[in-house]
């Protein structure tokens, strides 16, 4: 049977103070949960998303529906590794976001305007603390763990930094400490691709009733190129013709790939906002919690108390596993708890969210040793 | 050779409440009995994809890591005891392995199968590559890439200005420590960096 998730929203009418200076007065965020949380409230596990996804992490909103299955069904519900039997789960929108939680196509309550471009800057720090007031009043104090891939190990690591006490494992999954220059090139080149979209409109493009559709679907498709292998990309696609034989065309698709990549753009910019690209992007691009100390990551790190699992994949070049390396030597160097795993799968940076076996069983007994530990806590008491 | 009385051997060299780093660990066993037995914290250092998993399966911490790619993630003098049990004949670049295992740890714990052991001398005698309990492959398939005896250790430590705390062999989880290079399957040494006094 099919985990039925509920998707819900909760308001906040305390201002956030925004890592750039700026205030956001009053804010939502749409969030799920799945599990139930236990009466000593030390089961939760707080699940951080990339930059395309979204709170509906796990399960699906009717039974029997295939067409809304949660991004990271493959890894958390019913015994999954992170199994909702056991563990309370909560995914949460990230603020600047589309799906629900408050974005840049919203009201802005002091103007009365939708906030297009004007929807203030927010940083990895500023969704970590967004979170943590959803964490609080679900009258949650210590999270037993936060887990994330990609942007999202980027807010579990954050949140063992902002939050040393509240957090007692991080799971960081084919992550880094900051972006390196081709990654963030990688993020402009997309960036770009939008602003330059006639139908942009300097991100006002809601009162004008239109998307910027070829900028979205032309971000997407550079994106989607660094998220595979070379090796998968040649396996699926190779040189293969779209109809068999060369048609000498410039502009028509002749190569598969090409076709992939257009169909890819094309279902992305259905369903993703332009604005929340670019805010999503920036936030990858700024987060660095080494900056602040002389860019010393094993300074930086010192804050954080709780046990780590790290995973990278080999053939990961957009989070190389160099970079994961990074974070567990300055975990080594602070004495921290850490794991770390280095899988052989051929996917690239997508591995994350695909099912490699030696990748879902690690996660499994990784979750299953802090549910054992969490056990012998209450049988001790 | 029984396993865990193998290990209770090799823990007895480890001071209680050491901090551990143990490069090759396997599936944790040795790393697990340190942590329950004699208060050690640490991590285990493996390559294989099914120690990793055995390793988390028994709250053994563990990294990842290739290890003849070298010790650069792990910080001078920022172990207690760093042990090479039974890795050492299995890597490429086991003379700069035994110096980073003294760079990274106070002391050094290094075990390996002594080539010289007497049956072995006896099979190469007789014109054959060993196969006996302790070294159980065919010359074509054995992941010891390198053959040492007890002997050659001493030589090798000296090279490098290694100083030999102790060291002895051990047969059927006992040590040998008379004519060890000859009646030991097991060589096992205590090193430490040579501490050159300046004039």
């Amino acid at each position: 049977m099919s985990l039925i998730a509920t998707p819900q929203t909760m308001s906040f009418n305390e201002p956030l103070l925004l890592s750039s200076g700026q205030r956001l007065q009053n804010y939502q965020l749409a969030y799920e949960t799945y599990g139930k949380l236990n009466e000593k409230k030390d089961n939760a596990v707080l699940i951080c998303h990339a930059l395309n996804a979204s709170h509906h992490v796990a399960g699906v909103y009717e039974a029997n529906s295939e067409s809304d299955v949660g991004w990271w069904d493959s890894m958390i519900g019913p015994n999954k590794p992170v199994d909702t039997n056991k563990f309370f789960v909560i995914g949460i929108n990230n603020l600047g976001s589309c799906f629900g939680s408050t974005g840049p196509m919203h009201i802005n309550s002091e103007t009365n305007k939708v906030w297009g471009a004007d929807f203030p800057v927010v940083t990895v720090e500023d969704w970590v603390h967004s979170q943590e007031r959803l964490i609080r009043a679900l009258g949650i104090s210590r999270l037993t763990a936060v887990m994330g891939g990609s942007l999202g190990g980027m807010q579990a690591l954050s949140w063992s930094l902002e939050y040393p006490d509240k957090v007692d494992h991080c799971v960081v999954i084919a992550s880094a400490p900051n972006l390196n220059a081709e990654n963030i090139a990688f993020n402009e080149v997309a960036r770009r691709a939008i602003v330059n979209d006639p139908d942009f409109h300097g991100g006002h493009f809601y009162e004008q009733n239109v998307i910027p559709k070829r900028g979205l679907k032309i971000a997407r498709m550079v994106g989607h190129i660094t998220y595979l292998s070379d090796d998968v990309m040649n396996s699926k696609f190779g040189r293969s013709l779209r109809n068999g034989e060369i048609k000498y065309s410039t502009q028509d698709i002749e190569f598969e790939i090409e076709s992939y990549l257009r169909y890819q753009g094309e279902k992305f910019s259905d369903y993703f906002d332009a604005n929340t690209y670019l805010l999503i992007t920036r936030a990858l691009d700024y987060f660095d919690p080494a900056k602040a100390h002389e860019n010393n990551l094993t300074k930086a790190l010192e804050k954080s108390k709780a046990k780590f699992l790290v995973v990278s994949f080999k053939t990961d070049w957009r989070f190389s596993p160099a970079r994961s390396r990074e974070i567990v030597k300055a975990l080594i160097d602070n004495k921290r708890s850490v794991t770390y795993a280095e899988i052989d799968a051929p996917h690239g940076h997508d591995a994350f969210l695909l099912e490699d076996e030696r990748y879902i069983e690690l996660v499994r007994s990784y979750f299953e040793g802090i549910h054992k530990k969490l056990n012998a806590v209450t049988t001790h008491e | 050779m029984n396993k865990n009385a193998f290990i209770e051997c090799i823990a007895q060299l480890v001071p209680p409440n050491s901090r551990v780093l143990d490069l090759g660990c396997g599936d944790g066993a040795l790393l697990s009995y340190l942590q329950k037995n004699r208060k050690c914290t640490g991590y285990g250092v493996e390559i294989d994809d099914a120690n990793v998993q055995a390793c988390v399966k028994s709250d053994v911490e563990v990294i990842q890591l290739n290890l003849d790619e070298g010790l650069t993630m792990f910080s001078d003098q920022s172990f207690d005891v760093v042990l090479q049990i039974d890795t050492l004949q299995h890597l490429r670049n086991a003379e700069t392995m035994l110096l980073e295992t003294i760079r990274v740890g106070r002391l050094g714990i290094v075990s390996f199968p002594n080539f010289a052991h007497w049956p072995n001398r006896l099979s190469i005698l007789g014109g054959r590559m060993p196969v006996t309990k302790r070294l159980p492959y065919q010359w074509y398939d054995t992941p010891n890439i390198r053959v040492g005896t007890f002997d050659d250790f001493g030589g090798l430590a000296n090279k490098n200005n290694i100083k030999i705390l102790d060291s002895f062999g051990i047969k059927d989880a006992k040590q040998v420590r008379l004519l060890p290079n000859l009646r030991a399957p097991t060589a096992v040494f205590k090193i430490e960096k040579q501490i050159t006094v300046k004039d």
